[in-house]
């Protein structure tokens, strides 16, 4: 995007007011993770047999688990696996959905049909049935789960991508590259991706918050992130199990996942209605 | 029409031949063997004792070979015999699980579609209302709740503190017991809250969606071209722009599938309800391949159905779609 682009941008994106709270949940949340080690009252795999399942109080605000530990200091250190999980599982969803969607859109003829019989193959899954099985197959870890998440979330990307490298690569400026003699991976990389990127961004945003919530299913499943590595997902399994005496165990790390994919959310809204003013008309 | 469908089935052959490959790839790639599993717990199992056990099972045999043997199986509606200590036909495990899964599918789509479609409509007809920044408000909040949780609540609320319904399973302890009426009564307290979650979701998508295909629909000529015919506001909104708008859900709906069957794994986890959820959930667990192989592979055509099926009914609607 050049800079009269961004500014324009800029200019709708601050008055879009729910995209402004989503932002402003996100910032929060990452200066909570980086800031945790800090912030986090306790360590938050101290174990403390003699204040087991105490309920919010002064000294523990959100009360404490089965084993004692604090479950502020918990879910702070937890939301640092959300974010991680989030980032990097979106992170891999579009490495392969830009590089897939952008050969199926650019070179066109079998390369187009191979892939996208494959993205419809992927798109046939119950993806649940299919990440279970994988992250259950290859031993539950953190970094397992970042993949399988990522490779299993591309397809919506290569979609986007390939639409929009349809309607790019007619355009006069890729002409004149070609003209000038630009080769296929100078026009793709420098003058096609760099002005498809936009819905792909939204659709990244959104898919973070995604990401979160199928991990903190996962660990709520047992086969996510494992404990004593603090998970909101694994709190909240805890939870579940002492459901009847605390119901902070259960509360408030439900509460996080659904303000950190609130915010995300938002902040996706807000982009997408920024970057395409078509829509944006379309409201007033 | 009838070249039209037949077209699309033929699409839905390598299709289905691409699901299996994959299936068959993640399962057989994935380090560890179920024979392993069986094994582990007793170490005075011998390594030949090992090998004879891969050998019944045919693990021993290359993965291609293992894949056309399963596959020619399968042309019969042979999954093959669980692994599992019982080593029942995989296909009579899943049948008596399915009905289950699909019956509170069916239920949660239905209630998906009468709750959502109008409130999308009410929201788009009325645009910047309360009653549209209240939906759009449960929407994005909708959006943003992990389902198991809203189940934990809602079952602490109505299952423990009110003690109004059922928190698990299908059948009361007294079940066999009971007239008809008492067994439908019975059933239906026990489905109220996982069809309820496992509707929420879709609730909060499809009505969104369909807010913004009505807000499309009215943006076009027809509806002023409607307008200015001075037919009352009620057939403009209800005949001319609802037709149009309702027409893209079909297709939602089916690409809602493969998302509402992985969904029951969490839920009948959490509501300890027999389906295929958890069938999957166990056979994963104990590396029960056959299991595994049939349930991905079901899943999966039961997602290329509901797109047929969805493709089909939109070419009936639409003219447009056959003739292309």
């Amino acid at each position: 995007m050049t800079g009269a682009l961004v500014k324009e941008f800029w200019r709708r994106f601050r008055r879009h007011r729910l995209g402004l709270i989503g932002t402003g949940v996100v910032f929060l949340l990452f200066i909570v993770s980086l800031a945790a080690p800090v912030l986090s009252p306790y360590d938050p795999s101290y174990i403390d047999i003699k204040s087991i399942l105490e309920p919010p109080s002064y000294n523990h605000p959100l009360g404490t688990d089965q084993l004692g530990r604090d479950v502020l200091s918990r879910i702070i250190w937890g939301g640092r696996i959300s974010l991680m999980v989030g980032f990097v599982a979106v992170g891999i969803a579009m490495v392969i959905g830009v590089f897939l969607g952008a050969m199926a859109g650019y070179y066109g003829s079998y390369v187009d049909t191979v892939i996208m019989r494959f993205v419809d193959i992927m798109l046939c899954f119950p993806t649940f049935f299919l990440i279970l099985a994988v992250v259950a197959l290859l031993e539950p870890s953190i970094w397992n789960i970042m993949v399988v998440i990522g490779a299993t979330g591309w397809m919506g990307m290569a979609r986007l991508i390939r639409a929009e490298i349809l309607s790019i690569k007619e355009r006069d400026y890729v002409l004149a590259a070609r003209a000038l003699g630009a080769s296929h991976t100078r026009i793709i990389w420098r003058h096609i991706i760099p002005n498809a990127m936009a819905p792909v961004l939204v659709a990244a945003t959104l898919g973070v918050a995604a990401a979160i919530l199928t991990e903190s299913a996962l660990s709520f499943l047992g086969i996510g992130v494992q404990p004593p590595t603090p998970s909101w997902g694994n709190i909240l399994t805890a939870g579940k199990d002492s459901i009847e005496v605390a119901w902070w165990l259960s509360f408030y790390p439900g509460m996080a996942i659904l303000i950190t994919v609130l915010g995300y959310n938002l902040l996706g809204e807000g982009i997408r209605d920024a970057i395409d003013p078509r829509l944006r008309e379309g409201r007033q | 029409m009838a070249t039209y469908i037949l077209k699309r089935f033929f699409l839905m052959i390598p299709i289905f031949l691409g699901i299996t490959v994959i299936s068959f790839a993640v399962l057989h790639l994935a380090p560890g063997a179920p024979t392993e599993m069986q094994t582990m717990m007793q170490p005075k199992v011998s390594l030949e004792a090992r090998a004879r056990l891969n050998a019944i099972y045919g693990l021993d045999k290359p993965l291609h070979i293992q894949y056309v043997d399963w596959l020619k199986r399968l042309v019969r509606f042979d999954f093959g015999r669980s692994f599992s200590s019982d080593n029942r036909p995989v296909q009579e495990k899943i049948m008596e699980r399915l009905p289950v899964t699909l019956f509170i599918n069916i239920l949660s789509l239905v209630l998906i579609l009468v709750v959502a479609i109008p409130i999308g409509i009410l929201s788009a007809v009325h645009r910047y209302s309360l009653f549209d920044k209240a939906t759009t408000l449960f929407v994005f909040v909708g959006f943003a709740t992990p389902t198991f949780w809203l189940a934990l609540l809602l079952m602490l609320v109505f299952g423990v503190h009110l003690d109004w319904l059922p928190i698990s399973g299908l059948k009361s302890l007294n079940y066999e017991y009971l007239g008809f009426w008492g067994k439908v009564v019975d059933l239906g307290r026990h489905l109220i809250l996982p069809v309820l979650l496992s509707a929420f979701g879709g609730l909060a998508g499809l009505s969104r969606y369909m807010r913004g295909n009505m807000l499309e629909v009215i943006r076009q000529d027809y509806i002023l071209t409607a307008r200015a015919k001075g037919l009352p506001e009620r057939v403009v909104i209800y005949k001319h722009a609802l037709r149009n708008a309702l027409l893209p859900v079909v297709t939602v709906l089916g690409l809602s599938i493969p998302g509402l069957i992985g969904g029951s794994v969490i839920f009948e986890s959490i509501f300890a309800i027999p389906g295929m959820g958890q069938l999957f959930y166990g056979a994963v667990m104990a590396r029960d391949y056959p299991v595994v192989m049939g349930e991905l592979v079901i899943g999966a055509v039961l997602t290329l159905i509901g797109n047929l099926v969805a493709d089909i009914s939109y070419a009936l609607v639409d003219p447009r779609i056959r003739v292309r």
